[in-house]
């Protein structure tokens, strides 16, 4: 990841938060001695909120951040725009360390880099549609004109022209968050701060806006971090995710390093339910071409199907129903691996790393 | 050490005196010494009343029923309008001089009431801002309220002397806590994720509080006014005991002669006024929700004149208009 260091949009290094009073010493206490969340609470009526949190988003992806409700989520991307101050630890946009900024400048950043959509909307219920988009604009004293201009532009790309002079509690909950996302990039900020966006949606709603937003950010290519507690939305949204448990986060990879090597059973609990068809490649089931041979003696390829290694376990099962041979898996005609129909179902089930042992 | 021999467990309090009665007397004492301080601002003050009162006075009742029932009209609807009609037109058939006493109430009370927005709106603001200055002021609020009035009419009038000025201060001591708190109830009770919207899109403490706190904080605290309003025209009576003319003087003087009539008189006016007040100011604290998302100047009469002298749309406030044409 060294390499990416200069091309990190975001960067959180050894973040702390601690809720409370005493929350220095207890911080001290934390990082010294290793109290557990409870023994903090009890010893110093603090909250551990976040605990050593560093990670980075590079320019243009999206990084999810996935854990249940109090694993500190929500805690941790306000540090982001500093909502909330760190109790240790520091926060780079762009490579400027935001804790050490004025609040003028905070002020700016927030209006014009930073683009941030809330669980609860958080429209503004006085406002009309428009009012509300052209928000963070208004703030930086932009004219009526050029800010009305480029909140049309983004509620457009929402898809609800026609509603711009209504009031938030005219509008359906889908719609009232398509008005939180047309605000986020009214000012065309280059990081997306997304806060459970579509948590209070109904599955089809939220399918929908999924889909507006993917689309939005494939077109836009803006760094977005996004919080959800639904490990499939992450998969679907994500291009690198973290799961966080009880303020640590436990494990930090893409969505099929999450899937295929869980860091631990909290994770692999998690990801049980996952279905593996479109996640996982043939290059990680299949067995080495050596390996099977050693086994199985010099095997006569032609007839078998083929596959490239990043094809999925869904393309490989298509494959396979047809013909009653393993799959070779190839880079460039030059054979790599095999995969026998055993390690295809062993794929499937999730025991993706066995398959040559067992087989 | 005297006291000691006579001194009862069981009574203490009868045996011990320290005095206070004598030593809040002083007060009086500084107040009549600093008397002169004080004329050249209650002069001005004064003349402002005397102002608001003669304007009230000046214009014919008839004049003025039509604009306070247009008034009523614009603020809380044709039904209300009615209502306000019929009022007033009873407060006027009271009497021969009821309308003028009406009117003349009505002065001081605009002028307290202008005070205590003057002064409450800002310690709201703070209270709602801090919850130290919040604890501090909660006890004198408190007071307040509950102090019978006779006690600091005293003090107020030794200060300032009689008339319209130091009937004004006694009212506003009692009208004033009501919207100091609703203010900062209205500010606190402001939905904390909008706030925290509004910080994350990079609103300064000070854009916060005018184009978030404040119009979600309005219904909130235009009930803290028209509390201040009705409280204000419960002090009527007791300021006309410091020379403040009107229907409460009416009470008053009737009470002095046993009249009962001409105290009916008086009341029902107090009564009337009341009524009408309160319907006008509670037609404002309506939220944008109860009134369809409307603005002020689409319904009432405004909106009736703006639809007869401009072909508008009716449902798009201008301002919408104007604010979609840049659509491309």
């Amino acid at each position: 990841m060294t390499k990416e260091t200069d091309e990190a949009v975001i960067r959180c290094d050894g973040v702390w938060k601690i809720f409370g009073g005493r929350a220095d010493q207890a911080l001290q206490a934390v990082q010294q001695q290793g109290l557990s969340k409870e023994e903090t609470r009890d010893q110093y009526d603090c909250v551990v909120g976040v605990r050593d949190a560093s990670f980075e988003v590079r320019r243009g992806e999206i990084f999810c951040i996935m854990g249940l409700s109090g694993s500190g989520k929500s805690t941790l991307i306000r540090h982001i725009n500093r909502l909330i101050e760190p109790t240790a630890g520091a926060i780079y946009i762009e490579g400027r360390n935001i804790n050490e900024m004025s609040q003028k400048d905070l002020r700016q950043l927030r209006a014009e880099k930073i683009g941030m959509v809330f669980q609860s909307m958080a429209l503004m219920p006085h406002r009309t549609v428009l009012e509300n988009v052209a928000f963070s604009q208004e703030v930086r004293g932009h004219s009526v004109k050029e800010r009305n201009a480029n909140a049309m532009r983004a509620i457009h790309s929402v898809e609800l022209d026609g509603w711009e002079s209504k009031y938030p509690d005219e509008l359906s909950g889908g719609m009232q968050q398509r008005v939180g996302l047309a605000r986020a990039i009214a000012a065309d900020p280059s990081i997306l701060l997304m806060d459970e966006p579509f948590s209070a949606l109904d599955p089809l709603i939220r399918r929908q806006l999924q889909d507006t937003f993917m689309a939005l950010s494939a077109e836009m290519k803006k760094t977005t971090l996004f919080i959800t507690h639904d490990l499939d939305e992450a998969i679907r949204i994500g291009d690198r995710i973290a799961i966080m448990k009880d303020g640590v986060l436990v494990q930090i990879g893409t969505p099929e390093d999450i899937v295929t090597n869980p860091a631990d059973d909290y994770v692999a609990d998690f990801v049980a339910g996952i279905s593996k068809l479109e996640l996982v490649s043939a290059g990680k089931i299949m067995e080495p071409v050596a390996s099977y041979e050693q086994r199985r003696g010099n095997a006569d390829m032609t007839g078998w199907p083929e596959a490239h290694p990043e094809q999925s376990l869904d393309d490989l099962l298509n494959l396979s129903i047809a013909t009653q041979h393993p799959i070779v898996v190839k880079i460039d005609g030059r054979p790599l691996g095999v995969v026998t129909k055993n390690a295809l179902l062993r794929g499937i089930k999730g025991g993706a790393d066995d398959t040559g042992a067992a087989a | 050490m005297e006291n000691e021999e006579t001194f009862n467990w069981l009574d203490p309090f009868s045996s011990v005196d320290l005095g206070i009665a004598d030593s809040a007397d002083g007060v009086k004492q500084w107040a009549i010494s600093n008397r002169d301080v004080i004329q050249p601002i209650k002069q001005v003050f004064n003349e402002l009343v005397v102002a608001i009162d003669t304007s009230l006075n000046a214009v014919p009742p008839t004049l003025m029923l039509i604009l306070l029932v247009l008034i009523a009209w614009q603020a809380a609807g044709s039904r209300t309008a009615i209502i306000v009609g019929v009022a007033l037109t009873c407060l006027g058939l009271l009497s021969p001089d009821a309308w003028g006493l009406a009117m003349t109430t009505l002065a001081i009370v605009i002028a307290a009431v202008v005070v205590c927005f003057v002064i409450g709106l800002p310690l709201g603001i703070l209270a709602a801002k801090n919850d130290t200055f919040e604890k501090m002021l909660r006890p004198v609020l408190d007071t307040m309220q509950t102090i019978p009035a006779f006690v600091y009419l005293v003090p107020v009038v030794m200060l300032v002397g009689i008339g319209n000025v130091s009937g004004v201060i006694v009212t506003i001591i009692f009208a004033l806590p009501p919207l100091i708190r609703l203010t900062s109830l209205g500010i606190r009770g402001v939905n904390p994720s909008v706030v925290e919207a509004a910080r994350a899109f990079g609103a300064s403490p000070r854009q916060i509080l005018f184009k978030v706190e404040l119009p979600l904080a309005t219904p909130t605290i235009l009930a803290g006014v028209n509390q201040t309003i009705m409280l204000s025209l419960s002090m009527v009576v007791i300021a006309s005991m410091i020379s403040v003319k009107g229907l409460g003087n009416e009470v008053l003087r009737a009470m002095g002669r046993l009249d009962a009539g001409k105290a009916i008189v008086g009341g029902l006016g107090i009564v009337i006024l009341a009524i009408v007040l309160d319907r006008i100011s509670q037609g404002m604290g309506q939220s944008g929700r109860e009134r369809g998302h409307r603005h002020w100047w689409q319904g009432g009469p405004v909106g009736l004149a703006l639809r007869m002298t401009g072909p508008k749309n009716e449902t798009t406030p201008p301002a919408a208009q104007a604010t979609a044409k840049p659509e491309t």
